[in-house]
């Protein structure tokens, strides 16, 4: 299986991108390559870059069979464009990997639409690992927003 | 569309709020259309239309801030935008303050992320865009309108 890992571009985020470590160390069938930003500690058992341009990420998305990511919007939207089967394990403010805890809240929500798996702890994350073969992508979702608020936002501008 | 095109000024930061704003394209059609972001990358992704970089910031680093604000402030006046849209962050609350006082009509559209309540950057706009959108039902009032999501 090729996973691709996002951790965005705000502060580190050590706790997702070591469980993906240790984990990979004895599934090393799996082909993972890691996004991690400022993340302290650097990985031993998978491919790791810091930043990656639009077009490398495109690619890297296109090729993956599952995302694992911070429950970022960017991501998550990417993945239910492209259908992708997505984990998303949300930033927390009191471990300092984001300046509030608006990612809890984003997890909690896309995962009662069903469009994402969410995990809230190490442990979790590492599970949903082990069973990743048996995560289900969301519906495809169309190239625009919905038609109701392409309309609305039409109609403004065609009396402004 | 008759006469002549109107002038649109889409800003969104880095990472989601982009992605969302790109979402919002075919809303766009027919317009004379500048994108304002904090990343040169996302250049080549609007060939079409004329883009401008900011300074990256965040409320944390007040420095940072008052130039991306000086910086959106050049964008605004050259541009002299009908509309400025922004789905966040801070380059997009400044596009809109800018804006209003310019001139400009402004519409905000909250990050789909912020289920709970509005962002911050939302709550600051909400007294000066002309249409203040969340893409959460149960976030709507009276001043914050809910007319549907970008991943329809």
């Amino acid at each position: 299986m090729k996973i691709f890992v996002v951790v965005g571009t705000q502060e580190p985020f050590d706790r997702m991108v070591k469980t993906i470590d240790l984990w990979a160390r004895n599934n090393s069938t799996h082909s993972i390559f890691a996004q991690i930003s400022r993340t302290e500690y650097k990985p031993e058992s998978i491919g790791f870059t810091d930043f990656i341009s639009p077009e490398l990420f495109d690619q890297h998305f296109n090729e993956a069979d599952l995302i694992v990511s911070h429950a970022g919007m960017g991501t998550i939207i990417s993945a239910l464009r492209h259908s992708k089967p997505i984990i998303v394990m949300p930033r927390l403010a009191s471990m300092h990997e984001h300046r509030n805890d608006h990612q809890l809240a984003t997890a909690k929500s896309f995962e009662k639409l069903g469009y994402v798996q969410a995990v809230y702890s190490e442990e979790e994350l590492f599970k949903a690992l082990d069973s990743a073969e048996r995560i289900e992508p969301a519906a495809k979702i169309g190239p625009g927003a919905s038609t109701g608020l392409i309309n609305t936002i039409k109609n403004f501008i065609d009396k402004s | 569309m008759t006469g002549k095109p109107k002038k649109i000024l889409a800003v969104a930061s880095g990472g989601g709020h982009w992605i969302q704003l790109m979402r919002l394209k075919p809303a766009f059609e027919g317009c004379d259309l500048a994108y304002l972001s904090t990343h040169d990358g996302y250049k080549k992704l609007v060939q079409d239309s004329r883009f401008y970089k900011v300074t990256d910031a965040n409320r944390w680093n007040k420095l940072k801030l008052l130039k991306m604000a000086f910086e959106v402030r050049k964008v605004v006046m050259r541009e002299k935008p009908d509309v400025i849209i922004s789905t966040g962050a801070a380059p997009g609350l400044f596009a809109i303050l800018w804006g209003r006082f310019s001139g400009s009509r402004t519409i905000w559209l909250d990050s789909i992320a912020n289920v709970e309540k509005l962002s911050m950057s939302g709550r600051i706009v909400k007294p000066f865009a002309h249409l203040h959108l969340t893409q959460w039902e149960h976030l709507a009032s009276n001043s914050t309108l809910f007319k549907g999501n970008v991943i329809s």
